[in-house]
């Protein structure tokens, strides 16, 4: 009985061994074998991966290294481009990693596909603030991946007034030294939090009066600007630039005399993250590729390059993290400003603010170089015709 | 026989006409179609009385494009004179000289164009510390004389001027109005010159009546094609232009890239079209007229 025992016990035994690192496995790391010699589409905004520049980690490269899978990594510049390539369905993504507002955007035209969350096990790290979140309420669709504020940077030499209104941007004083972004949405909204307004507006009234303020500031305003806002603060071309705080610990890199503050009106506070567009043909290795994001080498090594502020648990303790604790990504409770998520407008309101923008471009050009020009220019063509004609009835008349 | 050439003639033109239907026809079919119809695919005139906000800012393109072409003739004509009549070896170090720029990307050369006229910028600093320098030995002459200039030096800005943009767009297409007008001075039967010169001509009168009729066509050619891709322009607008030029590009531009208009952007660009064709007809007219040129 006892040699019985012990048998079955051995048998067991020898059975639990070679099991084991089969269920390791199965628990810990799927079998994506057959995944390699694909390809996914990554498009992301630019200059949001550590990509190997400067000593960090390329983050792309070591996941085609680990798992076989080539990445074909593109790049866009903004919310609106992002969703007009997608839209147009010129190019298959597998994985977009837009803002919150576009999310919305997005979810609601049924342009994305549910992720399943059980080939994601590292979003556990996610810090529970930063899950269902108003753009994806019942978290389905989404893993974030920055989250980060908007706010006022500008150049401690050029400004001897305290900065801490977006009102300072209407300064007559700073003509021509002002920058201001090149996107509607930013844009409007810091006249929306001048304003006292929501910036998720559905009345046209409020719009009408932030475009009034706009327009009102477009004098002072040097140019508007998306990421050509780098060479223009860090050279001191300018004196003032709303962006994002994230970027400006990469600006003051290069600039020391760059200085940031959280105007008191409020600011626009916003999350990135990945998601799986319906096109998606990859979308298992796009599954891994975003769990492979949130390895925590791999996020800290992007957080660092990045600089916006993480909303992953394991970074924000890593003491490989250089920006942990920095008070620009992560202020104090008393020092947060207050904050207001941009939310996916209707499609009027939308339009109604596109036709708005396009307006305030062209606002107060004055044109009477134009007008003198072209003037000058059809008096002469018109003599220059009339010449010609008398010059070819002299001839007529001669050879006559 | 002559069948027969004209089907080996098809089959060889096949490919092109292909071409042709599917990137020229095609698309401006497409142009005109969402120019015309409103999201939902409705015929509408909508989009074209939209237009008339804009007419400004096609005027300024226009203007602005003329003076660019205006100003890259003037430069290219003697230019390519002076190429095309010197010899073989100079020649080619010219051309590729010319060309060389050209092997560089046209975005990369207009953002650094950016750099160099900044403010804090090479160009900038040294034209306004040379003009400065300038100043005050003025300053001091009138001094002398028992004056004194009322203002303070001011330093110019070249960003964000009409003047950077209108120098973006010369220095980029300059090539394409010199090198039609180089070939076709380069091909021009010399016997005509000499036939001149025996006749009696002097130089001037040779250079009139002959090299300048028989170089219309280059100088057409380049005219258009520094023209058009200087009124359709968005990118040296923007990078260069700062917020007191917008051309009709930008626009066109923001309703495909942000507004998600196309049907604006379309029609915006069919009128585009339509003006750009009108100033090269009329272009060509005055070419046409005087009998020897056929375009």
């Amino acid at each position: 009985m006892k040699k019985k025992l012990l048998a079955v016990l051995f048998v067991f035994t020898i059975l639990l061994s070679t099991l084991s690192p089969v269920c390791f496995a199965e628990n810990e790391e799927k079998d994506y074998s057959h995944l390699k010699g694909t390809s996914i589409n990554v498009y992301n905004w630019g200059e949001y991966i550590s990509d190997g520049s400067e000593g960090s980690l390329d983050v792309n490269k070591e996941f085609t290294k680990r798992y076989g899978i080539k990445v074909n990594y593109t790049t866009f510049e903004s919310n609106e481009n992002m969703y007009n390539k997608l839209q147009s369905g010129g190019a298959n993504y597998d994985i977009v990693i837009p803002s919150d507002y576009m999310i919305a955007k997005l979810i609601e035209e049924e342009m994305l596909v549910e992720l399943d969350y059980s080939n994601i096990p590292n979003y556990k790290y996610i810090l529970p603030k930063y899950k269902n979140l108003f753009y994806d309420p019942e978290n389905k669709y989404t893993v974030p991946y920055t989250v980060g504020m908007v706010g006022l940077i500008y150049n401690t030499t050029m400004v001897d007034d305290e900065v801490d209104s977006w009102s300072i941007l209407w300064n007559e004083k700073y003509k021509g030294e002002i920058l201001m972004f090149n996107n509607p949405r930013d844009a409007f909204g810091i006249a929306q939090f001048l304003l006292g307004q929501s910036v998720n507006t559905h009345d046209t009234k409020d719009w009408d009066k932030a475009i009034e303020l706009l327009k009102e500031q477009r004098p002072l305003v040097s140019s508007y600007v998306m990421d050509e806002v780098y060479n223009k603060m860090e050279g001191g071309e300018a004196a003032f630039a709303p962006y994002y705080a994230g970027d400006y610990l990469t600006m003051a890199d290069v600039n020391p005399d760059l200085a940031f503050v959280y105007p008191k009106e409020g600011v626009n506070y916003f999350v990135d993250a990945m998601c799986i567009p319906k096109t998606a043909e990859n979308k298992e290795a796009a599954e891994l590729y975003i769990n492979f994001m949130l390895e925590e080498e791999i996020a800290v090594a992007n957080a660092n390059w990045i600089c916006y502020a993480s909303p992953h648990a394991l970074v924000l303790e890593s003491d490989d993290y250089d920006l942990k604790g920095e008070p620009v990504l992560y202020p104090d409770e008393s020092e947060t400003p207050k904050t207001e998520s941009f939310e996916n407008l209707s499609y009027d309101i939308q339009n109604y603010m596109s036709q708005l923008w396009s307006e305030l471009k062209v606002e107060g050009n004055t044109n009477i170089d134009a007008y003198i020009g072209l003037s000058v220019t059809f008096v002469l063509v018109v003599a220059f015709a009339i010449f010609k004609v008398v010059q070819k009835k002299k001839r007529e008349r001669y050879y006559d | 026989m002559g069948k027969k050439s004209t089907l080996l003639s098809r089959v060889i033109g096949a490919p092109y006409i292909l071409w042709a239907v599917l990137f020229i026809i095609v698309p401006i079919g497409m142009v005109a179609y969402y120019a015309f119809t409103d999201a939902t695919g409705a015929f509408t005139f909508d989009n074209m009385l939209e237009i008339g906000k804009y007419t400004d800012t096609f005027l300024l393109s226009i203007w602005l494009g003329l003076l660019a072409t205006v100003i890259s003739l003037v430069i290219a004509y003697p230019l390519a004179y002076i190429i095309a009549n010197s010899g073989e070896n100079r020649q080619k170090i010219m051309m590729m000289l010319i060309m060389l720029p050209m092997w560089m990307n046209f975005l990369l050369r207009t953002y650094s164009w950016m750099t160099i006229l900044e403010d804090n910028g090479f160009l900038t600093t040294t034209l306004n510390s040379v003009l400065e320098g300038a100043y005050v030995i003025l300053d001091e002459a009138v001094k002398i004389l028992g004056g004194g200039l009322k203002k303070p030096f001011e330093p110019i800005h070249l960003i964000n001027t009409r003047g950077a943009v209108v120098l973006g767009m010369v220095y980029n297409f300059l090539p394409y109005m010199i090198l039609p007008i180089y070939t076709v001075i380069l091909k021009m039967d010399r016997s005509l010159i000499e036939a001149a010169q025996d006749l009696g001509c002097n130089k001037v009168q040779v250079f009139k009546n002959i090299t300048i009729p028989l170089s219309l066509p280059g100088v057409v050619s380049g005219f258009t094609m520094v023209f058009v891709p200087s009124v359709s322009t968005f990118y040296i607008s923007q990078k260069l232009g700062g917020t007191g030029t917008t051309l009709i590009g930008d626009i066109i531009e923001t309703q495909f890239q942000t507004a998600n208009n196309f049907h604006l952007g379309a029609s915006l660009s069919f009128v585009l079209m339509i003006l750009i064709f009108i100033c090269l007809a009329v272009m060509n007219k005055f070419s046409d007229d005087d009998g020897e040129v056929i375009i």
